[in-house]
């Protein structure tokens, strides 16, 4: 939700990297050069993963004042149960202590107990990490795809009839809200009640009477149609936009006049010569974009009731159950972070010009 | 990102002598000098804006709809917005009376979606105020101190761009569901919850702005003659910083309204207010979606959408005034 598709002014990730390298012969300098970016890489990702760590126990130890009656809102409790919810979560001990517990939870993954399921928070989260996972990847890869090839189309000729096209679609896709989208495909293709017959499921992953290796498969195939649809419509758009600009940032180069006076056709430099560059400084920003596909899958899984980790999300804010929320909240940004943490090591693997 | 600064079109707002020539009292003063050149700039620019088709479109839709909203009161009874005062029966399709149909609780919907656009206009505007106050304060310290702060202004420029890129990073949903969850119920949360995420990009854009800024001859001047680290931030590299935060902000309204429904939707929205994310919760919690009930939640749906587009396409208007590189490529 952060970033308009709009502005892409080079990958802000990349700013460190991307100054000339000394000209200097590679040799024992560069492999101190190299771990010495590793090293400020990782420095950097622990750094954040910390500042997750402290952000989590503020938002749900201390900004709420009393956790306990929080978790209780809206439910009648009497003083004995109070203090043993207070016991139980250890909430009676000084806050530093509690916060020695917590991080020290957290090296051995122990992220705590639900409220709501009475079970660790790591095992509710590990029971459904891959529908998640399988949701959000599907999506991921699909509206990449998609986005970089329509904008690799668009961003060649900018203001051609393919590009106002493309964009204004893009756009519109981008001014829905996500659950409206989601809602909006339910209604029309899988509640049965709309124009056409229920194509698709409502919800869910798989039908339950579903058995087999084959038929779960495509069981869960026919789910995934219309959650998938939502995620790729909902997201490709910023990947249209930034590989549009990217490209039109290359197309002045002067490889391309090169390529073009050799007499090749016009496609052809576009496809090996002008996108392979454009898509580099690409691939740092759809790592960087990782935080807005967590915020869809978290809205699709809650529409189409997938059982992943976004739908055991919704469910924890529902009770509330703190705990439960505390645990995906520090779970999702730390693999936001390490996702980054990956792009910045392969990016320079990728693309020699930034290399240490 | 070019400078804006000193290009065609752009609101020369600064570098306009309001320090210098205090004493001047010939005929064309020079604060008459500046209010006209001003007014020739804004002139400029609404010439230039007015060329966008598409801007155009985007603002004469936002003008309609804030009027709708402003009147609202003038033809939306109160009073049939609650649960005990709905006039007509659950679930009736559109017809003369109720254009758009009724709810679960027969409500009308058009009532509903009018009456909406009060609570979303309000929290869209109030939270990108938040986070564009924010996101500019953030990003001019760090530009500023980072271009002219000796080693302690660099230490706290870095530190203020890696706590930026520690929220750029963060997945934005999950941190304001978290705040809004965590705080009282309420409108007031919900706008903080949306202010306190969505400031990064803005204070990304505002240091790049600053530093191209703080590089001109006019800040070394300003600075030459005595001006302190206030003065240079608020009356040169504030002006100069200004149309871009324009631009940023039209479209951060529309990051801000669609949060605010989607932080309704979730159920950690403001229970008391009639807004378009809590219609569609409605819709949902009512069971409008798997029965099929399309006059429900289409609506409020198409409401978001449309006031998010005509925000995103005035801020993509303003983009291409102020920056040329995008206008010439047009």
């Amino acid at each position: 939700m952060t970033s308009t598709p709009t502005t892409a002014d080079g990958p802000p990730g990349a700013g460190a990297a991307d100054a000339p390298a000394p000209p200097e012969p590679a040799g024992a300098g560069r492999a101190g050069r190299v771990a010495r970016y590793v090293a400020g890489r990782l420095t950097t990702a622990a750094a954040s993963l910390a500042a997750v760590v402290v952000a989590g126990f503020f938002l749900f130890r201390i900004l709420p004042g009393d956790p306990v009656r929080a978790m209780t809102e809206g439910r009648e409790v009497t003083a004995e149960q109070r203090e043993e919810l207070r016991r139980q979560f250890g909430l009676d001990e000084p806050l530093w202590r509690q916060f020695l517990d917590y991080a020290s939870g957290l090296l051995r993954l122990d992220l705590g107990t639900s409220f709501q399921y009475r079970e660790p928070v790591a095992e509710l989260i590990l029971d459904r990490l891959g529908p998640t996972v399988l949701l959000a990847g599907t999506g991921t890869v699909v509206a990449a795809l998609l986005g970089l090839f329509l904008g690799a189309r668009a961003g060649w000729r900018p203001g051609g009839r393919g590009d106002r096209v493309n964009t204004a679609v893009a756009l519109f896709f981008w001014s829905v809200p996500t659950f409206w989208l989601g809602l909006l495909l339910i209604v029309f293709l899988a509640s049965g009640r709309g124009f056409v017959p229920g194509l698709f499921p409502t919800g869910g992953m798989v039908a339950p009477g579903a058995d087999g290796a084959l038929e779960t498969a495509l069981s869960t195939a026919r789910h995934m149609v219309l959650p998938v649809t939502t995620m790729v419509a909902v997201i490709y758009a910023q990947y249209l936009m930034i590989m549009r600009s990217s490209l039109m940032d290359e197309k002045g180069a002067d490889y391309l006049t090169t390529a073009r006076a050799k007499g090749l056709r016009d496609t052809l430099v576009r496809r090996r010569h002008a996108v392979p560059n454009a898509l580099l400084p690409t691939v740092t920003l759809v790592f960087l974009n990782l935080g807005q596909v967590v915020s869809g899958v978290i809205l699709v899984e809650t529409v189409f009731s997938w059982p992943g980790l976004g739908q055991l999300f919704y469910s924890g804010l529902r009770v509330p159950d703190l705990g439960l929320v505390q645990g995906l909240f520090v779970v999702f940004a730390a693999s936001v972070i390490l996702m980054n943490l990956l792009a910045d090591l392969v990016y320079p693997l990728l693309d020699p010009r930034v290399r240490p | 990102m070019s400078a804006p600064a000193g290009t065609p079109g752009t609101p020369q707002t600064s570098g306009t002598d309001r320090t210098g020539g205090a004493g001047g009292a010939a005929p064309p003063t020079p604060r008459a000098l500046a209010r006209r050149r001003r007014r020739e700039a804004l002139r400029r620019f609404a010439r230039e804006y007015a060329r966008n088709r598409a801007g155009l479109i985007g603002l004469a839709a936002l003008l309609a709809i804030g009027a709708l909203a402003l009147t609202a009161p003038l033809f939306v009874d109160q009073a049939e917005l609650t649960i005990t005062g709905a006039p007509g029966a659950a679930y009736q399709p559109p017809s003369a009376e109720y254009p758009l149909g009724t709810d679960n609780f027969g409500r009308s919907i058009l009532d509903l979606v009018v009456w909406g656009s009060r609570v979303s206009l309000t929290v869209g505007f109030l939270a990108t105020a938040v986070s564009v106050v924010l996101g500019t304060l953030v990003g001019m310290t760090a530009g500023h101190f980072g271009a002219s702060g000796g080693t302690a202004g660099r230490i706290v420029s870095s530190v203020l761009m890696r706590v930026t890129d520690w929220f750029l990073v963060l997945p934005t949903l999950v941190l304001a569901v978290a705040l809004a969850a965590v705080l009282p119920r309420g409108t007031g949360t919900i706008i903080i919850a949306i202010g306190l995420t969505v400031w990064p990009a803005t204070a990304r854009l505002v240091r790049a702005q600053t530093l191209a800024v703080e590089a001109r001859p006019y800040v070394e001047r300003a600075r030459a003659l005595g001006g302190g680290h206030a003065h240079v931030m608020a009356w040169h590299v504030l002006p100069n910083v200004m149309p871009v935060v324009l631009a940023q902000t039209t479209l951060l309204v529309a990051t801000s309204i669609i949060a605010e429904s989607t932080l309704a939707f979730l159920g950690v929205g403001d229970p008391t207010t009639v807004s378009w994310g809590g219609v569609l919760e409605a819709a949902r919690n009512a069971g409008a979606i798997s029965s099929g009930i399309w006059w429900y939640m289409v609506p409020p749906g198409l409401a978001i959408a449309l006031v998010a587009l005509s925000f995103t396409l005035c801020g993509r208007a303003l983009e291409s005034v102020i920056n040329p590189r995008l206008r010439e490529q047009r």
